[in-house]
C-alpha cells in the first residue's frame, strides 16, 4: 500500500486562486506518481516466520517495582517468572520501617506495604519465584528468549521467556566516599542506616549504635549529590526529601521533644509530598535553608552549615546525623567500557581480563548479544530509552526497565513504573509471537533482509542498529534477528553497498519516488525541492500543518522515510544528479535531549549525511543544496516558514546545473 | 532585665521557637513558614524604612534561636497593617498577625526598642483609649505633638492648623475636650474590669504571672 498525500500535502498547504493552480496541479500529480512507483516497487510483507511464542514474563528484581510488575502481568493473565537475588522478596523497601504515605491525608508515614505483596505473590499460582538466583545467561530474542537461571546451591535452570523487565533497583551511594559530611564516623548514618536504627526501635525511642537515646538528629539533604563539582553524583535522587521528612517523624512521632533539623538547599515535595511537608512543619521538625560545610561525628556531632537565609555560619549539635545520599541505579556494566576492556584483553592486557570479569560480574541479565550483557546506559548509568515517548523502553527490543533502575524515584513512582513495564513487556510478548514490530512500528510485518552476495562484511549494520538486533555468523556475515529488529531502518541506511532492504521499504521504494518526480528544465523557473521527513515526527508536523491550512512552497515533494537513520546517501546523490534543485532532510533531535525514537537513527543518520558534503563538493555543488533540519512534531506553524525560507534560499542560488543531462 | 524577661528565659531556655509558639499571638503559626520570601516581596514598607528584617528572614531568626535580635529589632513595628503579606502567603500564615504578636511580646519582655514612633503611638492610643473607653483626639493629638518638645510640637499643631478647624468645623474635633476628662463610655469601671480578666486570661493561656 502505498498513500498519495492530495489534502493535507497538497490541497490543504496552497491557496485556492487561478495564479497558483497550475502548480498546485503539477504537485498533485507527482504525487500520484511517486504513490504508483512506490506501491511496484513494493512487496506485501510476507512476516517474520521465525518466531517464539513464550508468553512468559521473566521479572529480575524481587522488589516493589519488580513484585508490582509480577503482579500486574499475573493479573493480565500472563505466567510470570520472577527472581531475586538475595533470600527473600521486598528489596530495598522491607528494609524500610514505614515508607512515604501515598494516599490521603499524606500525614503520616505508612506501613512499607511489604508482607501484603509478598503474601500476593506467594499466593499467585502465575508466578514462579526463584530466590538467591540470577540470570547466568540470556539467548535467542523477543517470544524465544532462554533464560538460564543459577540459584545458590542448586542446579541452573532454563526458563523459556517471552519478555523482560529488568528491574534491579539501586544501591545508596558509598558514603565513604563522603568523609567531609562524616560519612564512615560513629553516629553519622545514610538513610537506610536510619532504617535500620528505626526497624531496632519498632516505634519506642529511636536508639544509636552506642545504646544512647537520640535526642536531636540532625538531617543533611542532597549528601553527595546535585554535585556542580561532579566528584559525586550529579543529579537529584527525587525521593530523598521526603524520605528525610519521614524519618524525622520517625523521631517526632516517638517523642515530641526530640529535636529534629532538616537542613536543605531545596527542599523538593513532588505531588501529594507537599503535605506531607506541611504536617512535618506541625510536628515541630525545623527546616533550615543552608550548606553544609562539614560534619563530625562521634559522641557528641557537629555540623557545620551557612544558613542562606540569615546569611551566617551556624554549628548545629547533635547525637546523630543522617546524611541524604543517593541512588546509584544497578544497571550492569558500561557496555562501552567494556568493550574497550574486551578489546585490551584481546590484545593481551592482563589488567584488563581482569577489569572485564569484574565488570562481568556486575551484569544483571547477560544478554548472550554480539552488542553486549546488558542494557544500553544513558547518562549517570541508568539505562537509555525514549524518555518522552517511550519511558520504559530499553535499547534492547522486549527488555524493559521499571523503577529507580531507569531514572531515581520513588515507591510511588515505581508502581506506576512497573505497571507501564508489565503493560509495554505483555504487548511486546504478543507483537513478537505474531512476528510483528513493537513500538513505534508496532504491527509492522516486515524486517530488514540482506544480500549476502552482495556483503562486504563491512560490519556497519551490526554496529549501528541501536537495538541491538543483528549478530554474526560463522561466515561473519550479519545474522538478522527479526524479532529484535524494531524497523528503523538505520541498517539499511548504513549499507554502503546497500544490500539490506525490507519488502515494503527499501532503497528501491524511495528511489522509485525520487525518480518519479517531473523535474521541469532549466528554464522553467520551477525549482524542485526533494523532503525526506521522519515519519514518527517531521511527516506528522507537515500533516498537521497541512490541517491547519499552513501553507507552503509549491515545489516541494516530501516523502517519508522511517527515520533519519534510513536515509541512503544513494538517495540524496541520486536526486541531485537527476536535476533536483535542493534536499531538505527533516528529522528528530539528536544528542543529550534526543528525540529520536529509534534512539539513535536521526544521530547516525545526520553523522553519515555529513559525510555527504565532499560529493557535493566533488559535483560542483553549493553545500546548501543539502539542508539538515531538526523538526519537532510541534513545529506545524514554524516548519512551513523553514520550508519557504529555503525555497527562497534555492531560488538565490539558482536552478541546479544537473538539469536534463 | 524585666521580671517577665527573667522568667521566660528561664522557662523556655534555648528554645526560642517555643517561646515564640506559646507566648507571643498566632507565634504557633511560624513553624509553617516554608520561606518561600513571598511576604518579603510584597511589603510595601520593606523598602521605604530599611527594615532590618523582613517576615521571612524574622521567622527564620525565631527557628535558629535568634531572640536578643528578634525581640529587639524594630522591624515588626513597621508593619502597617497592609494585609499584603498575609493574604499572599502560600502556606496561609498569618503574618501580619504574627508581626504585631511579636511587637506586644518584646514590648512586654521590655526589649522592645525604646523611642521607637510606632511604639510611642502604640503605647499613646492604647494609654488614651483605655482611659475612660473612648479615644480623646485632642489629647492623643498633643501627646504625639509634643513627644519632642514645646518649639517641635508648636511647630506641627501650626502645620496641621487648617486640618483641625476643618475637623472641628465637622464637629469631629471638640476643642473642649483638652479641658477635665473629655468624653467617656456609660461604665468605665466596667470597662476596667473586663481589660482586668481579659488579661487574667491569657496570662492563665499562656501560663505567665498575672
Ligand atoms: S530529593 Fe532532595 S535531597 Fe534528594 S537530591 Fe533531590 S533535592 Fe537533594
Ligand atoms: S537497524 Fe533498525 S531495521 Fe536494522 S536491524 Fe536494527 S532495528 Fe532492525
Ligand atoms: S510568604 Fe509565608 S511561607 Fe513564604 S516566607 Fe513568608 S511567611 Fe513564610
Ligand atoms: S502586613 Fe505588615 S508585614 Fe505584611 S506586608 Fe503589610 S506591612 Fe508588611
Amino acid at each position: 500500500m502505498s498513500r498519495g498525500n492530495l489534502r493535507e500535502g497538497v490541497i490543504w498547504i496552497r491557496p485556492d486562486t487561478d495564479a497558483a493552480r497550475e502548480t498546485t496541479q503539477e504537485m498533485a500529480e507527482d504525487y500520484v506518481r511517486m504513490a504508483c512507483a512506490e506501491v511496484k516497487a513494493m512487496t506485501v510483507p510476507a512476516g517474520n516466520t521465525n518466531t517464539g511464542t513464550s508468553k512468559t514474563l521473566l521479572v529480575v528484581g524481587g522488589g516493589m517495582s519488580g513484585m508490582t510488575a509480577a503482579l500486574e502481568a499475573s493479573k493480565t493473565g500472563y505466567k510470570v517468572v520472577l527472581i531475586e537475588k538475595t533470600g527473600a522478596l521486598g528489596g530495598m523497601a522491607a528494609k524500610l520501617w514505614k515508607r512515604i504515605p501515598n494516599r490521603e491525608p499524606f500525614k503520616a508515614p505508612m506501613d512499607n506495604g511489604v508482607a501484603e505483596l509478598v503474601a500476593q505473590i506467594d499466593a499467585d499460582a502465575n508466578i514462579k519465584v526463584y530466590l538467591n538466583a540470577s540470570v547466568v545467561k540470556t539467548a535467542g530474542a523477543p517470544g524465544r528468549f532462554q533464560v538460564d537461571i543459577a540459584v545458590e546451591s542448586g542446579p541452573t535452570v532454563t526458563e523459556d521467556i517471552g519478555a523482560i523487565i529488568q528491574a534491579s533497583g539501586f544501591t545508596p551511594y558509598d558514603m565513604a566516599k563522603l568523609p567531609h559530611l562524616g560519612g564512615g564516623q560513629a553516629n553519622v548514618v545514610d538513610q537506610l542506616g536510619l532504617e535500620t536504627l528505626a526497624k531496632a526501635a519498632n516505634g519506642g525511642p529511636i536508639k544509636r549504635a552506642d545504646g544512647k537515646e537520640v535526642n536531636s538528629v540532625v538531617f543533611v539533604q542532597c549528601a553527595g549529590q546535585r554535585d556542580a563539582t561532579k566528584e559525586h553524583l550529579e543529579y537529584c535522587s527525587g525521593h530523598c526529601c521526603g524520605t528525610s521528612v519521614k524519618q524525622a517523624m520517625y523521631f517526632k512521632d516517638a517523642n515530641p521533644d526530640v529535636e529534629t533539623v532538616v537542613l536543605f538547599t531545596d527542599l523538593r515535595m513532588p505531588g501529594n509530598n507537599e503535605d506531607f511537608y506541611r504536617a512535618a512543619q506541625n510536628k515541630g521538625i525545623v527546616f533550615r535553608k543552608g550548606v553544609v560545610s562539614n560534619v563530625t561525628g562521634g559522641g557528641e556531632c557537629k555540623v557545620k552549615f551557612k544558613d542562606l537565609i540569615l546569611n551566617e555560619d551556624f554549628t548545629a549539635d547533635a547525637d546523630l546525623v543522617v546524611l541524604a545520599t543517593g541512588m546509584v541505579p544497578t544497571t550492569g556494566p558500561d557496555l562501552d567500557q567494556l568493550g574497550e576492556a574486551n578489546r585490551a584483553a584481546e590484545g593481551g592486557n592482563e589488567e584488563a581480563k581482569a577489569q572485564v570479569v569484574q565488570m562481568m560480574s556486575k551484569s544483571v541479565l547477560n544478554l548472550d548479544y554480539r552488542q553486549g550483557p546488558d542494557v544500553p546506559q544513558f547518562k549517570h548509568g541508568f539505562n537509555d530509552s525514549h524518555f518522552i515517548c517511550f519511558p520504559y523502553e530499553t535499547r534492547r527490543t522486549a527488555i524493559y526497565a521499571a523503577g529507580p533502575v531507569r531514572r531515581p524515584m520513588d515507591i510511588a513512582q515505581a508502581t506506576e513504573d512497573a505497571t507501564g513495564a508489565a503493560m509495554k513487556a505483555i504487548q511486546a510478548m504478543e507483537n513478537a509471537g505474531l512476528g510483528k514490530a513493537a513500538h513505534p512500528r508496532a504491527g509492522d510485518l516486515s524486517f530488514p533482509t540482506a544480500r549476502l552476495e552482495g556483503c562486504t562484511q563491512c560490519k556497519r549494520c551490526t554496529v549501528e542498529c541501536p537495538f541491538g538486533a543483528i549478530d554474526e555468523d560463522e561466515r561473519r556475515f550479519p545474522l538478522f534477528n527479526e524479532s529484535r529488529c524494531r524497523r528503523c531502518g538505520t541498517c539499511m541506511g548504513a549499507c554502503p553497498v546497500r544490500v539490506i532492504s525490507f519488502e515494503n521499504y527499501s532503497v528501491n521504494t524511495v528511489g522509485a519516488q525520487i525518480k518519479a518526480v517531473d523535474i521541469p528544465d532549466e528554464f522553467s523557473e520551477k525549482p524542485r525541492v526533494l523532503i525526506l521527513a521522519c515519519e514518527n515526527d517531521a511527516y506528522p508536523a507537515l500533516d498537521m500543518a497541512g490541517m491547519n491550512r499552513n501553507e507552503y512552497d509549491p515545489y516541494v515533494r516530501v516523502i517519508p522515510v522511517r527515520c533519519l537513520g534510513s536515509v541512503n546517501t544513494i538517495w540524496i546523490t541520486d536526486a541531485l544528479n537527476s536535476g533536483y534543485d535542493g534536499v531538505m532532510l527533516m528529522g528528530c533531535k539528536h544528542g543529550e535531549q534526543y528525540q529520536c525514537h529509534f534512539v539513535k537513527g536521526s544521530e547516525l543518520g545526520r553523522y553519515r549525511m555529513s559525510k555527504i558534503y565532499d560529493t557535493l563538493k566533488g559535483m560542483n555543488l553549493e553545500e546548501d543544496r543539502l539542508m539538515d533540519l531538526e523538526v519537532a512534531i510541534t513545529d506545524i506553524d514554524t516548519l512551513p516558514k523553514k520550508i519557504n525560507d529555503y525555497a527562497k534560499r534555492i531560488v538565490e542560488m539558482g536552478m541546479s546545473p544537473f538539469k536534463g543531462l | 532585665m524585666s521580671d517577665m524577661n527573667q522568667q521566660m528565659t528561664a522557662r523556655y531556655k534555648n528554645n526560642f521557637l517555643k517561646e515564640i509558639e506559646e507566648q507571643a499571638e498566632m507565634g504557633d503559626w511560624v513553624k509553617m513558614c516554608m520561606q518561600c520570601g513571598v511576604c518579603s516581596g510584597s511589603c510595601p514598607t520593606n523598602f521605604h524604612s530599611a527594615w532590618d528584617h523582613p517576615p521571612q528572614e524574622l521567622f527564620m531568626m525565631i527557628r535558629a534561636g535568634k531572640r536578643d535580635e528578634v525581640l529587639e529589632s524594630g522591624s515588626m513595628w513597621n508593619c502597617v497593617s497592609c494585609y499584603n503579606c498575609y493574604v499572599r502567603c502560600p502556606r496561609k500564615v498569618p503574618i501580619t498577625h504574627i508581626m504585631h504578636g511579636l511587637a506586644e511580646y518584646a514590648y512586654r519582655l521590655g526589649k522592645a526598642p525604646k523611642q521607637q514612633p510606632t511604639q510611642f503611638l502604640s503605647k499613646t492610643f492604647w494609654d488614651n483609649a483605655t482611659k475612660t473607653g473612648r479615644v480623646n483626639e485632642v489629647k492623643l493629638t498633643q501627646t504625639l505633638y509634643f513627644k519632642n518638645g514645646l518649639m517641635d510640637g508648636i511647630k506641627q499643631a501650626m502645620a496641621m492648623q487648617s486640618v483641625a478647624l476643618g475637623l472641628v468645623k465637622a464637629k469631629r474635633l471638640n476643642p473642649m475636650e483638652a479641658v477635665g476628662g473629655g468624653h467617656k463610655c456609660k461604665d468605665i469601671k466596667g470597662i476596667h474590669a473586663m481589660l482586668a480578666k481579659a488579661r487574667e486570661l491569657e496570662a492563665q493561656r499562656k501560663g505567665r504571672a498575672a
